[in-house]
């Protein structure tokens, strides 16, 4: 049995990362999430792995592009404003198929904004971002102990699939320090054949390209890749349901709110009130037959609590699909509610049923 | 010494073999326009990796620009890359495979435009790579517009009227500029307009690819070239233009050769 440790999230992050086998990590500076890059400055030369701190997250991302493609575990982090700059490489990354893990700690936004905690990246994560028509598979991790174990289900999940993983957090799960277990890790076995590694006489060339010039190739490329996104609509969801048998309203919520959510849910029985919740740890795929089978247990409404001015919240009105009230409830720019006014807002849903 | 003389035998008669394509390049016509000069840096860095047996273990990066299509001809692993950032590429390959030879072709537009930052600071960390820069002056893959290192009165289709230096900037001597790093080990600049010019970039070729081997840092040459199709030109009025004024405002030869600093200081 493995011990319990009090870490930071960030640094949890980065430890597990390490014991999952990365062998290589390229970033820049930004708060909240600079101590994921300075724990790996500290430890990952100590360990002969590869470490760069890039000139920015543009270099960064595309020396993730550059690493990945040789086959090798490959991770960079940053927080919004960050991410927004590697939005072009992202792009590339996915259509040239390499597994990375990417991790977004979130901070309050537009622009510059807030170094305060915020999940108005939602859009951007699960959406696309970059260009073109690409998927990255999003986990949103609520505890610094997820932070600790998607990093090592992330690669696990990206070389399955050759794409990129990326982990949602925000400010308060990177600077939170919460009990953290450090389990046994089992990493799956991939085909890397792919991989620029020097080409040898018995194999062709390996290429690692985006560049399809021809309409009907780069058509194909597209088709494949939808394919494999339909793939793992079918074989990667993970969700968290809590209280929802009999709930008539569900809070659907995910990462730092979901906490919150938690706690509300509780408050909310206390008083009676059947409220439940249905928290997405894939944020993409997302939890769509879930939700919507919830409506045929009996949920009335959605309330989706999101640290943002909603935009969760248009996934799960395509769950609902018009069937039952979705509403949301949220803060932005860096402040977290009260899970007292989570309770009022199930309140206000129960009064307008 | 002479290497042996080799023939083969063609409808009865027999020929010397004076030039043979490189093993190392693919068996495909180039899209490279006449006149051109990117085909024989490619021509040129497969020979030298065909004599030094280096392809199993040789890494390219071909970016953005008219070097993009590289992989198509060069029969090494190689990986495309978004437009300037190749050096951040090649950064990320040369790290996790620190024995590997690891190489980027880039034009003027993805080095020293969209790219300098990546450029300056892979120079500057004294990446262990080796940066092949076509400066021809123009954007040749988006149809011949004005480029950093475009020349002063350098009539572009978005400089109709001349490269304008009070509007529109200097040509850029980024080779100069990253000489002057403590990263970089090697920068000479040389050209493909002659025999006896082809003949000392092959060598400054094999020098880069040499240093790389011995892991001394970052090495940049720059190929002072012609685009005959940007600068709206045939490909012989376009070597006119190159000899009279390319190279005399990007004059051909060493920038900067530690190793040869080093012997004459008489140490390491």
């Amino acid at each position: 049995m493995s011990e319990k440790l009090l870490m930071k999230g960030n640094e949890a992050l980065a430890e597990a990362s390490i014991r999952a086998g990365i062998d290589a990590y390229f970033g820049y500076p930004i708060t909240p999430q600079s101590e994921i890059l300075e724990y790996f400055s500290k430890w990952l030369p100590r360990k002969g792995i590869a470490f760069v701190q890039a000139e920015s997250e543009v270099a960064s991302i595309n020396m993730v592009y550059g690493a990945g493609g040789c086959g090798k575990r490959v991770m960079t982090s940053t927080s919004s404003p960050g991410f927004s700059l590697m939005m072009e490489g992202v792009s590339y990354i996915a259509c040239a198929e390499i597994p990375c893990v990417l991790v977004n700690v979130q901070r309050g936004g537009p622009g510059l904004g807030t170094i305060q905690p915020s999940q108005g990246d939602y859009f951007q994560a699960t959406k696309g971002g970059g260009h073109g028509d690409y998927r990255m598979i999003v986990l949103a991790p609520n505890s610094v102990q997820e932070m600790a174990d998607f990093p090592g289900l992330g690669f696990n999940l990206a070389e399955k699939y050759r794409m990129p993983v990326l982990i949602l957090a925000d400010g308060a799960l990177g600077q939170m320090m919460e009990k953290v277990e450090f389990k046994e890790y089992k990493r799956w076995e991939a085909d890397m054949s792919w991989a620029t590694t020097g080409k040898t006489p018995d194999r062709e060339a390996n290429i690692i390209t985006s560049l399809f010039i021809e309409p009907e190739v780069m058509e194909q490329v597209n088709l494949k890749l939808q394919a494999k996104y339909k793939k793992i609509e079918r074989e990667v969801l993970e969700y968290e349901e809590y209280h929802t048998d009999d709930a008539e309203i569900v809070i659907v919520s995910y990462g730092i709110s979901s906490r919150l959510s938690k706690k509300a849910v509780d408050l909310a029985r206390e008083q009676g009130i059947k409220a439940g919740l249905l928290r997405p740890i894939t944020l993409w795929p997302f939890p769509t037959k879930p939700i919507s089978d919830l409506i045929e247990k009996g949920a009335k409404g959605f309330l989706s609590i999101e640290l943002s001015a909603g935009q969760m919240i248009e996934d799960v009105r395509l769950a609902s699909n018009g069937r039952v009230p979705v509403k949301h409830y949220g803060k932005m720019g860096g402040i977290i509610p009260a899970p007292e006014e989570i309770v009022d807002e199930i309140k206000k849903m129960m009064e307008e049923k | 010494m002479a290497k042996e003389k080799k023939y083969i035998e063609k409808d009865g008669q027999k020929f010397e073999v004076v030039w043979e394509k490189p093993k190392g390049l693919k068996d495909k016509p180039m899209h490279y326009c006449p006149g051109c000069a990117h085909g024989t840096l490619e021509k040129f860095i497969m020979e030298v990796l065909d004599e030094k047996d280096l392809k199993e273990k040789t890494i390219g990066v071909a970016p953005v620009g008219c070097s993009v299509f590289a992989y198509d001809y060069m029969n090494v692993d190689m990986h495309e890359a978004a437009h300037g950032r190749a050096t951040a590429v090649a950064t990320g390959i040369s790290r996790v495979f620190p024995d590997h030879l690891v190489f980027t072709i880039q034009g003027d537009g993805d080095l020293a435009a969209i790219g300098t930052a990546e450029t300056i600071h892979s120079c500057n960390r004294g990446e262990n790579i080796i940066i092949f820069f076509v400066n021809n002056a123009i954007y040749g893959m988006t149809g011949g517009q004005m480029a950093p290192t475009t020349l002063g009165g350098q009539v572009t289709s978005s400089s109709p009227d001349g490269r304008n230096l009070a509007t529109m900037g200097y040509p850029i001597k980024i080779s100069d500029m990253v000489a002057m790093l403590p990263g970089t080990h090697y920068v000479t600049r040389v050209a493909f307009n002659n025999p006896t010019n082809s003949r000392k970039a092959k060598k400054a070729i094999e020098k880069a690819i040499d240093y790389s081997l011995e892991k001394k840092g970052t090495c940049l040459v720059e190929i002072v070239g012609n685009c005959p199709s940007g600068w709206k030109m045939t490909p012989l009025e376009s070597y006119d233009w190159w000899e009279e004024n390319m190279i005399p405002y990007y004059p051909l030869g060493v920038i900067k050769d530690k190793g040869v600093l080093v012997e004459k200081k008489g140490g390491k």
